[in-house]
């Protein structure tokens, strides 16, 4: 196990109240594999994320819980020691490459200065390094890329780049925060194709964000689904796709499109909204949209129960 | 590259060509009014009156006009004040030219070391007390009159307190050449450096600390810490390099002011005879040769400034490095 979770629970003192971003999160990541989350926008898929890599700076955020990487535990880890597993052994990839990049250096630049913060090279050995690095994320004319700065590569390039730069000290862990969302539709698909190849060729832990079902079904071995900040389902992706049981994850489901034959005219799309993290319902976050609702789905939150496919809901696990 | 440059030198021209123009239009175009009478100053002769409407040629058209004025400023430099009793302009002019940039470059020395310094400090400890006194200072930088400033200052460097060990060393009011009293020089100037530079300390120091604060919310700066380096690394390769932009555009802008005769009131209260002193002096006594001459070396400063400035966005930004 490289990454354990226990009840992590984040939340920001507001103008208007305590946003509970996420709680009562747990969850695992082994060794090689694969981890998806998904969930719609402000299910708190990053804030989870960011908390494992210590990068919530927040001065008004409330973050308890505990993380352990390797047996370490992180929350309340100084951050001078953070800075020595960060880009070194725990790296990130964001969702948007176009502001990801510092706009003022090249990549080359840039890719170097993470190699030399964590090694001990020469300056042209980070720099030849770098050159190496782009070559295998694909960048056509590597030696020539390196010069190049942010604004004059494309948005699938730049994120090649981006994945690059999280790639140079070969981390155990790589956490992908939704890289392709900010990307048109072949240029995700080559990026997913990327990532793939690269976790054959790396063997790192990849814990992979998005919001979209469809994606995950290509990556992920394990997947977990998030909604209001809590996990309502997790199981392998054979067994979330095959047999989804929380009636959030098949409402996700049934939006996704084929990715062949005739779309369906209109797209399911799952009716109402998340409700506001400021007062969450007494009982299930979701039962004012979900279609299963009973009355008991009011006076209680859900526990995840179960092993191998851990559900958050009372109507599935039919208690 | 050579080509941004040129057309921007280019551009230049064209500008202060509009404001020579310009300049020109408000103090001899203007209907009902006899140049010749405002040049040969209050109660001339008829005699000398002649004389001043010849050597112009305001007998002759506009654009003649115009060229003769422009000829004894850039080519003949034998632009003549009536007002002061024939008085040669433009080597006066370049006279004050040492005494104003010796004044404006050191002051400038003295506000970028320390903008630098308080800004990065004031956002290192951003929201802690620290950062709070540095903004409060900063504040009364701003808030302070120069030309009160520079009075205190006198009273006592110069009179009260001159006698005790702090400040005896303070020469009496005035510039001493650079080249003749190089310790002259610099001792005269200390004081009006720092009245000088306490505002701009003041401005650039607040306007920097924003700056870096605004940067660090950005995606990139999350994305430095992910990467693993250090506080003080992304606080100064990164959120400062980036806020360095805007600090530049605002310093070429203040310092071609300057230069260009914004200094005025430190050079007033500070005895120093330079371009501001002068085009003070001349406006008092309705000086349009003067005047006209400082508003255009005036104008080449500001304009130069805007050029330099362009050039220096273009070393430190890549974004606007057009192929
Ligand atoms: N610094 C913050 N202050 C207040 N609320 C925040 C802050 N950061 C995140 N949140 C809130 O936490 C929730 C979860 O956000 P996030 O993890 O970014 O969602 P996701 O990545 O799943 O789209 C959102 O509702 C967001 O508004
Ligand atoms: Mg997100």
């Amino acid at each position: 196990m490289i990454l354990e979770v226990r009840d992590l629970a984040v939340s920001f003192r507001t103008e208007q109240g305590l946003v509970r971003a996420i709680d009562g999160v747990s969850f695992e990541v082994f060794e090689g594999e694969v981890l998806g989350i998904v969930g719609e926008s402000g299910s708190g898929k990053t804030v989870t994320m960011l908390a494992v890599m210590g990068l919530i700076t927040d001065p008004n955020s409330v973050i308890e819980g505990s993380i352990r990487y390797r047996g370490r535990e992180l929350v309340g880890m100084r951050q001078r020691e953070l800075q020595h597993l960060r880009g070194r052994e725990i790296a990130m990839i964001f969702q948007d490459p176009m502001t990801a990049l510092t706009p003022v250096y090249t990549i080359g630049w840039q890719i170097a200065e993470q190699i030399l913060a964590h090694q001990k090279v020469s300056k042209s050995a980070a720099w030849d390094k770098a050159i190496g690095l782009l070559d295998e994320v694909g960048i056509p004319k590597p030696e020539e890329a390196v010069h190049r700065y942010p604004h004059q590569l494309s948005g699938g390039m730049r994120q090649r780049a981006v994945i690059a730069m999280a790639l140079t000290c070969n981390p155990a862990l790589l956490v992908a925060d939704e890289p392709t969302t900010a990307l048109d539709v072949t240029v995700q698909a080559q990026i997913l194709d990327l990532l793939r190849k690269l976790r054959k060729a790396h063997g790192s832990s990849i814990v992979f964000i998005t919001h979209d079902l469809g994606v995950m079904a290509e990556l992920a071995d394990r997947i977990m689904v998030m909604y209001a900040g809590r996990i309502v389902e997790r199981a392998t992706a054979a067994r979330l796709f095959a047999e989804p049981r929380h009636p959030y994850t098949r409402a996700l489901l049934d939006s996704i499109p084929p990715l062949d034959g005739a779309r369906p005219r209109r797209l399911r799309s799952i009716a109402g909204a998340p409700p506001s993290l400021l007062n969450l319902p007494k009982g299930c976050a979701f039962a004012p949209r979900c279609p299963s609702r009973l009355s008991v789905c009011d006076e209680a939150k859900p526990t995840l129960t179960g092993t191998a496919h851990a559900v958050a809901c009372v109507v599935a696990s039919g208690r | 590259m050579a080509y941004a440059i040129l057309q921007r030198l280019a551009q230049m021209v064209f500008v202060m060509f509009g404001i020579s123009m310009l300049v020109f239009l408000i103090f001899f175009g203007t209907p009902g009014v006899d140049p010749a009478a405002r040049i040969a100053g209050r109660n001339a002769s008829p005699e000398v009156l002649e004389a001043v409407r010849k050597s112009f040629g305001f007998d002759q058209p506009f654009y003649v006009q115009y060229f003769t004025m422009m000829k004894k400023i850039f080519v003949t430099g034998d632009l003549t004040s009536f007002v002061n009793r024939g008085w040669k302009v433009v080597p006066a002019v370049l006279d004050t030219v040492p005494v104003t940039l010796s004044l404006v470059i050191g002051a400038a020395v003295l506000w970028v070391v320390f903008s630098l310094i308080i800004g990065v400090l004031a956002a290192a400890y951003r929201d802690t007390w620290i950062d709070k006194v540095l903004m409060i200072l900063g504040l009364i930088g701003i808030s302070m009159p120069v030309y009160w400033l520079g009075e205190v200052m006198n009273l006592m460097t110069q009179s009260r307190f001159h006698d005790s060990w702090l400040f005896s060393w303070v020469p009496p009011l005035g510039y001493k050449n650079l080249s003749d009293d190089p310790k002259g020089w610099f001792l005269t100037l200390v004081i009006p450096w720092i009245t000088l530079a306490i505002l701009y300390i003041g401005l650039y120091g607040r306007v920097l600390r924003a700056a870096i604060t605004e940067a660090l919310q950005e995606d990139y700066i999350r994305t430095a810490r992910a990467k693993g380096l250090s506080e003080t690394r992304i606080l100064l390769r990164h959120a400062l390099r980036t806020s360095l932009i805007g600090f530049v555009t605002l310093f070429g802008l203040d310092f071609g002011a300057l230069v260009g005769g914004s200094a005025l009131l430190t050079e007033v209260v500070f005895g120093l005879q330079g371009v501001g002193k002068l085009t003070f002096d001349a406006l008092q006594n309705l000086d349009l040769p003067v005047i006209m001459t400082t508003v255009l070396y005036a104008s080449f400063f500001v304009v130069m400034a805007n050029a330099v400035v362009d050039m220096v966005y273009i070393l430190l930004d890549p974004r606007v490095r057009t192929s």
